[in-house]
């Protein structure tokens, strides 16, 4: 048998899925290598990375030599505390203090940040709150065009310049005009750029410090939209971007597939940012707080 | 953050070679590394456990044991192979004998399609082809938009219709079109889709039997983890692609999801995405990914890009130079001019094999400011000649230049960190580095 098809029989196999996989290895019986084995296997496939999934087997393979873990259903509880624990307590995105509250949203390309943004921008018009969306993505083409539908649909305001302009000079007039009008909360687009672009991380660290030239203290949330299809190269994302405008949460996007999004594991363990945010379709309405609790218990049931 | 490949797998190297013969055992502790690489590049889980099986088949065996090198031996065995996994050729987009060619683009939300669509269409009409950009996108808001800026930028004919949502039609008819006006590449961009989404894989479907495409691309994401497998094998099975482009391979992505993809559906990668602008469109080599993806370097690809920075002729002085190793801070001071033109620093550095392990160079791009100003601050004797550079020296350049004597010594040193680094290609014909080692 070839490689390709030896490859293709063993994913067939894989094509159950995750949560099928560890019901799989949650019979009845002992904890055995075997056991751990597949347990590594499944979470490196949830892009947990290859060193979380051997922190995680090996913290297993010691309780079950102290006796503390005898059969692979007492597994499905420890592994469940244990990633949870991970995670840490849930950090839901909250509008606080004067107003307005100003978010700035970052991330790569194509990890969905203005459709998260409409999404959001819905979702806070729906709590009672006044928007008003800052198209800081001068640069994609027709960018700022997308967000203004958003904006319609959301019923969330808009301030554009044109395509080309300097980003920092809309997100400024954006804050100005917020505080004029008395609306709650600034959501700030930027264009999708690759954390290794240090000319773009430039202009993106001169757009947070002119969040705070015209509000001090803005922005108040930095939300940093990682894609859950995105493997091991997330938490570079994360890492990059923090040390450029300091993240203060995550919105992790496109969990309706079949990507697990298992990086935020380590984001949450080597940089300790939370995740707040989940995106999980295309609606409008597909945008939910995280939960960990959720996040893991979707993992294994 | 990550120890690179290379370096560990130099260490194992050392060890190995240290101990005279390889045994099976060091093989072991060799793929074990390679495996963990192969994971954190993102390969595929199951992809790298059929991979490392094939490579222990073929390192223990008389190739390795017997080699004098055995820890080289290996490495070259897991490139050799991964290079013939990847595909050996770079291959092309085919073209239709009877005009038009269509070309469908295919993809998940995000991963690039409408800008590779337009690269992809620049690309032909450099060739002096005539290709139509088909807005097929109806569902992300502005996608037409933002296809017919595109098609604005590069002058090449958009063909779209908002009044209606449904892309089979929209395609229909641009195939007439491009009929009539004689348009010999019609490029279809399509709406990103989850390859789960029942409904909207069966609407692709219909686009494909409506227009017949001669070439299916899958526009994948660089950056895509182990979800790469499902992704490239759903659309495969239930569209069927002919190649793929692979996008965001600008970034510090190790790009495993190329094996992962290739290897699920043995379909060509065909170009990769390396920038934001239009004509950052490349040929794939299946060496480099090779390279990349064992954290070795794109040696290749920075000596590509160096080409189009530095002129003939000062490639011609400068190999000279280095074959002379006569390398002096005037000729530092010259190349550090024109690798600034070539782009952010840390990108074009990481593509030297070798870079990693040279700790103290740092990637500051203001740092070749200063650089430069201490190396204006040498009199000319010093320039050529470093080891004349006593501390007074030193000090006087310091002053002269507006740093530190530490600031001095660190210019000193990766000065000569350089040297030594060029050194490495001397007496290698055409400064290739074979397969991407580094030793």
């Amino acid at each position: 048998m070839g490689f390709f098809d030896r490859l293709k029989q063993g994913l067939s196999k894989t094509k159950q899925g995750f949560i099928a996989k560890v019901e799989s290895i949650f019979t009845d019986r002992a904890v055995d290598e075997e056991t751990l084995e597949e347990l590594e296997e499944t979470l490196i496939l949830s892009d947990i990375g290859a060193a979380g999934a051997a922190e995680i087997v090996g913290h297993l393979k010691e309780m079950a030599a102290k006796g503390e873990i005898k059969q692979s259903g007492s597994v499905r509880e420890f592994l469940k505390k244990e990633m949870a624990a991970m995670l840490g307590s849930a950090k839901p995105l909250v509008i606080f203090g004067e107003k307005p509250f100003v978010i700035l949203t970052v991330g790569v390309n194509g990890v969905g940040k203005t459709t998260t943004i409409g999404k959001l921008a819905d979702r806070l018009r729906n709590q009672g709150h006044s928007v008003m969306l800052a198209a800081g993505d001068t640069f994609r083409a027709a960018a700022i065009e997308q967000l203004e539908i958003w904006a319609g649909r959301s019923g969330a305001q808009l301030v554009k310049h044109q395509s080309g302009s300097d980003p920092s000079a809309v997100v400024f007039d954006a804050i100005e005009a917020a505080r004029a009008r008395g609306v709650d909360v600034v959501i700030i687009d930027t264009a999708g750029r690759l954390h290794t672009k240090s000319p773009l991380m430039e202009e993106l660290k001169k757009v947070k410090r002119v969040c705070n030239k015209a509000m001090q203290g803005a922005p108040h949330e930095v939300l940093l939209v990682v894609d859950a299809t995105n493997g091991q190269n997330a938490l570079r994302q994360t890492q990059l971007f923090n040390e450029a405008v300091g993240v203060t949460g995550i919105a992790l996007t496109k969990l309706d597939g079949t990507a697990k999004g298992g990086i935020v594991f380590a984001i949450r363990r080597d940089l300790n940012i939370p995740v707040k945010l989940i995106g999980v379709g295309e609606g409008v309405d597909d945008l939910q707080d995280f939960v960990p609790e959720d996040f893991v218990r979707a993992l294994f049931e | 953050m990550f120890e690179s490949v290379s370096e560990k797998l130099d260490a194992i190297f050392k060890k190995l070679k240290g101990r005279g013969l390889l045994k099976e055992e060091d093989i072991e502790h060799a793929l074990k590394e390679i495996r963990l690489a192969l994971l954190e590049a993102d390969v595929n889980f199951r992809v790298v456990k059929d991979f490392v099986e094939r490579i222990k088949v073929k390192a223990v065996g008389k190739e390795v044991l017997e080699s004098l090198t055995p820890g080289q031996q290996v490495i070259k065995i897991v490139n050799d192979e991964l290079c013939e996994l990847l595909g050996n050729s770079n291959s092309r987009i085919n073209l239709s004998p009877n005009p038009p060619t269509v070309i469908m683009m295919v993809g998940l939300q995000g991963s690039g399609k409408t800008t590779t669509s337009a690269k992809l269409a620049a690309f032909f009409k450099k060739e002096g082809r005539r290709p139509m950009l088909v807005a097929a996108d109806l569902q992300r808001p502005a996608a037409i938009d933002q296809l017919i800026t595109l098609g604005k930028q590069i002058d090449v004919a958009v063909y779209s219709s908002r009044d209606t949502k449904d892309p089979v039609l929209v395609t229909r008819d641009s195939l007439q079109r491009a009929k009539i006006q004689a348009n010999d590449v019609l490029i279809i961009d399509t709406a990103g889709r989850l390859h789960i989404d029942e409904t909207l894989m069966g609407e692709l479907s219909n686009v494909k039997y409506a227009v017949s495409p001669k070439e299916i691309i899958l526009v994948a994401d660089a950056m895509t983890g182990q979800d790469a497998v499902n992704i490239a094998k759903q659309f495969n099975d239930q569209i069927g692609i002919d190649g793929v482009i692979l996008t965001k391979m600008d970034g510090d992505a190790r790009g495993g999801a190329a094996l992962s993809i290739r290897a699920i559906t043995e379909k060509p990668i065909k170009f990769i995405g390396v920038g934001e602008k239009i004509e950052m469109l490349e040929p794939f080599y299946p060496d480099r990914i090779a390279s990349r993806i064992l954290g070795m370097g794109d040696m290749l690809s920075f000596i590509e890009q160096a080409q189009k920075s530095f002129e003939k002729k000062d490639a011609e002085l400068l190999q000279k130079r280095i074959i002379e190793d006569s390398f002096t801070f005037d000729d530092l001071k010259d190349q550090l001019k024109k690798i600034r033109s070539m782009g952010p620093l840390e990108s074009v550095l990481n593509m030297i094999p070798g870079f990693s392990k040279m700790k103290n160079v740092t990637v500051d791009d203001r740092e070749f400011v200063r650089t430069e100003a201490i190396i204006n601050s040498m009199t000319l004797r010093e320039r050529a000649n470093h080891n004349i550079l006593n501390g007074s020296r030193r000090k006087r350049i310091a002053l002269g230049s507006g740093t530190s004597v530490a600031d001095v010594n660190r210019v000193i040193k990766q000065y000569i960190e350089l040297k030594k680094m060029l050194k490495m290609f001397k007496g290698k014909k055409n400064i290739k580095i074979p397969k991407g080692f580094p030793f």
